[in-house]
């Protein structure tokens, strides 16, 4: 097909009348409220102090203070008030905090290298997949491999069943190879379980990249990884920052195996969060303000590459 | 620049043979076109010439020098693509260079060259812009200065006309001929079109099938063909084929065409009878109330300068070029008459060419 017919097959647009803009956008603005509110009351709630966390009805207009975030980040002991007394006077504002709830801080929680945890886990296994999963899409895409659609199916079909249906096998597997509880048997789980939603994604975005980009290169004096690297990378910017958005937000988010898996040393923030216990229960600010320090990392790397992301979700979707 | 030397060459892929097994010789400095219908396998030939795809047998030489396993990086051969490949995050001028970078050639002698080439394709004034912003045959042109830029032992060009609209397409042929006489590289053009091949090349390979079927010069191929798959293929309206049964002896004049006797040039071999057909191009056939193969007048085709009349006969349908003065009623009956010398015969079981006076040793592939 020549050039100018591949392009006359698009399709025609026909502008929106306002009516419909209206009610389109209305749509949007009403879904984004349904998203978003759940997520503005647990920034809220984090700045709650306890009590009004837990009050009903609840509590929209509160006096805020910052208890969830310092009982988040320390760990506290209860004290007699005339001990607390006879302490001498508080050096931060932190101190003076908890001293008024009859506390005194004895010293840092584990929330910081559960997060250092969950961001090199999320992102050293993100990195990987999309690393292997771009050359394999690649090779899927351009070399004639015996069997290739069968194989891109088998790739497939490891995630056509809830990867937790393996956990068991997996922790025998990883308990017998001493993986349980280490970052390399996170990072190497979640990269298994990406890699091939990568391949995937990646191949549908390769195979858009005419051949004879490379091929030009190659006769040029490149050679097949140099040509990859500097012709066919930058051309599939797109499709690979798209995949690595899906691949974080996989492996920031999975809960159950980093349940199974981790509990000390190598433990995410996900099973992380729900344990976080105040004076007779849950203390739901400081889990708030867990969950709004969670969620910032990808906002931040969604935000980053949403250029890419928003021609990346329709773009290699649609086969011309 | 240098000779290119294709022996034997073959390619499979699974079941399906894409060439088998053409030996020819492109001199130096030769535009040599490679022609045929799609699927013929010109476009596998020359991206095995080029490296892209490796034989499953056969040989390639360049300048004498078996590359045939070579990588295509290391052929020192530049490769013009259909729909141009200019990389889109470059500009024109990033794109006419990029093959000296390749090289680790340095920035300024770089952009020294490209300025250089620019000027030969008169794309000077583009050379910072986007090549997505170019018009087809600008692009052409940036495709044909990243090849040129690098001074290549030999041009590959695959269809390289076949995205650009048919006005622009003839005037790119000019330009192409015309920077070929410049700059005396060994070209090797694919092409599907008859009158970009004709118009073009020096040397002109018709493939059928993965087979050369015939090589020679566009006069050669089109007065005298090796088959009637290349009688067919080049000329428009085609060559008309009227079939008969008949012996032949080497130095009869004229053949028994049914009942009557026609007129040929002197045939140069002697065959036993067998299915044979009179290859008559349009523009060698004259309405003659005389003429031995009669017929009905069907239709005209008016092209300006001549008229292409379609005429039943009792062989099939005929198509003659005539001149546009000539009247013909449709319906008529009339008689035809052929120009003998250049009358073709054709062994329709073996689709190749008898020898006659005429096409003294055609090469066959």
């Amino acid at each position: 097909m020549t050039a100018a017919a591949a392009r006359s097959t698009a399709h025609s647009i026909v502008e929106a009348s306002p009516r419909t803009k209206a009610f389109a956008g209305g749509l949007v603005i009403l879904y984004a409220v349904i998203t978003i509110l759940p997520l503005l009351w647990i920034v809220a709630t984090a700045f709650k102090s306890q009590s009004d966390a837990i009050a009903y009805p609840p509590k929209v207009i509160f006096e805020p203070t910052l208890e969830g975030y310092v009982n988040l980040f320390t760990v506290r002991t209860r004290q007699t008030p005339d001990f607390i007394a006879k302490l001498p006077p508080p050096e931060t504002w932190y101190d003076q905090l908890v001293r008024k709830r009859d506390m005194v801080i004895a010293g840092p929680s584990k929330v910081v290298p559960r997060f250092v945890n969950s961001l090199i886990i999320g992102f050293g296994s993100t990195f990987l997949a999309v690393f292997l999963g771009t050359l394999a899409a690649y090779a899927f895409s351009r070399f004639r491999i015996p069997l290739a659609d069968d194989l891109l199916f088998f790739i497939l079909s490891t995630r056509m069943m809830p990867p937790v249906a393996v956990a068991i096998p997996i922790y025998l597997m990883y308990r017998q190879l001493n993986l349980t509880d280490t970052r390399l048997g996170m990072i190497l789980l979640y990269t298994a379980v990406n890699v091939s939603l990568a391949v995937w994604l990646l191949k549908g975005f390769i195979d858009e990249i005419p051949r004879e980009y490379e091929e030009a290169a190659l006769v040029d004096g490149y050679t097949r990884l140099q040509a990859l690297r500097k012709v066919v990378l930058p051309q599939a910017v797109t499709g690979i920052a798209a995949t690595a958005i899906f691949c974080l937000i996989f492996s920031w988010n999975e809960y159950a195996f980093a349940v199974l898996l981790t509990s000390g040393e190598a433990q995410t923030m996900p099973p992380f969060i729900p344990f976080i216990i105040g004076e007779g229960g849950q203390d739901w600010p400081a889990v708030a303000a867990a969950t709004t320090l969670f969620v910032v990392p990808i906002v931040m790397f969604t935000v980053l590459l949403r250029k890419h992301l928003l021609r990346g979700i329709t773009f290699g979707a649609v086969r011309k | 620049m240098a000779q290119i030397r294709i022996e034997n060459l073959r390619k499979s892929f699974d079941q399906f043979t894409a060439v088998e097994g053409s030996t020819f010789t492109i001199d130096d400095g030769t535009f040599f076109a490679m022609l045929g219908p799609s699927g013929c396998g010109k476009t596998t030939t020359l991206r095995m010439i080029a490296g892209l795809e490796l034989p499953t047998e056969g040989k390639i030489l360049l300048d004498g020098e078996d590359v045939t396993f070579h990588r295509a990086a290391a052929r020192d051969i530049a490769f013009v693509f259909q729909l141009f490949a200019l990389y889109p995050h470059m500009n024109v001028g990033e794109n006419i260079g990029f093959p000296l970078k390749c090289q680790g050639m340095a920035r300024r002698e770089i952009r020294e060259r490209v300025q250089e080439t620019a000027r030969m394709l008169r794309i000077e004034h583009l050379l910072s812009s986007k090549t997505s912003k170019l018009s087809g045959g600008d692009r052409q042109r940036v495709a044909l200065g990243r090849a040129m830029v690098r001074r290549p032992k030999a041009f590959l060009m695959d269809e390289p006309l076949g995205a650009l609209d048919a006005e622009f397409r003839h005037l790119m042929c000019g330009e192409l001929r015309d920077l070929h006489d410049r700059v005396k590289a060994t070209t090797v053009y694919v092409t599907h079109d008859q009158l970009e091949a004709m118009s073009m090349a020096d040397q002109i390979a018709v493939m059928n099938k993965g087979r050369v079927e015939q090589i020679g010069t566009p006069q050669e191929v089109y007065d005298r063909p090796a088959s009637m798959f290349v009688a067919d293929f080049i000329g428009s309206p085609s060559m008309n084929f009227l079939r008969f049964e008949g012996g032949l002896r080497s130095g009869d004049r004229a053949v028994s065409f049914h009942d009557t006797r026609l007129a040929v040039p002197e045939i140069r071999e002697d065959r036993a009878s067998a299915p044979l057909a009179l290859g008559v191009r349009p523009e060698h056939i004259r309405f003659a109330d005389a003429g031995a193969v009669r017929g009905e007048v069907f239709g005209a085709e008016y092209l300006g300068t001549t008229q292409i009349v379609t005429v039943d006969t009792a062989y099939g349908r005929v198509a003659a070029r005539l001149p546009s003065s000539a009247s013909v009623r449709i319906g008529e009956t009339i008689g035809l008459e052929f120009n003998a010398a250049r009358l073709a015969l054709f062994d329709v079981g073996s689709g190749l060419a008898i020898r006659t006076a005429s096409e003294e040793g055609p090469r066959h592939g």
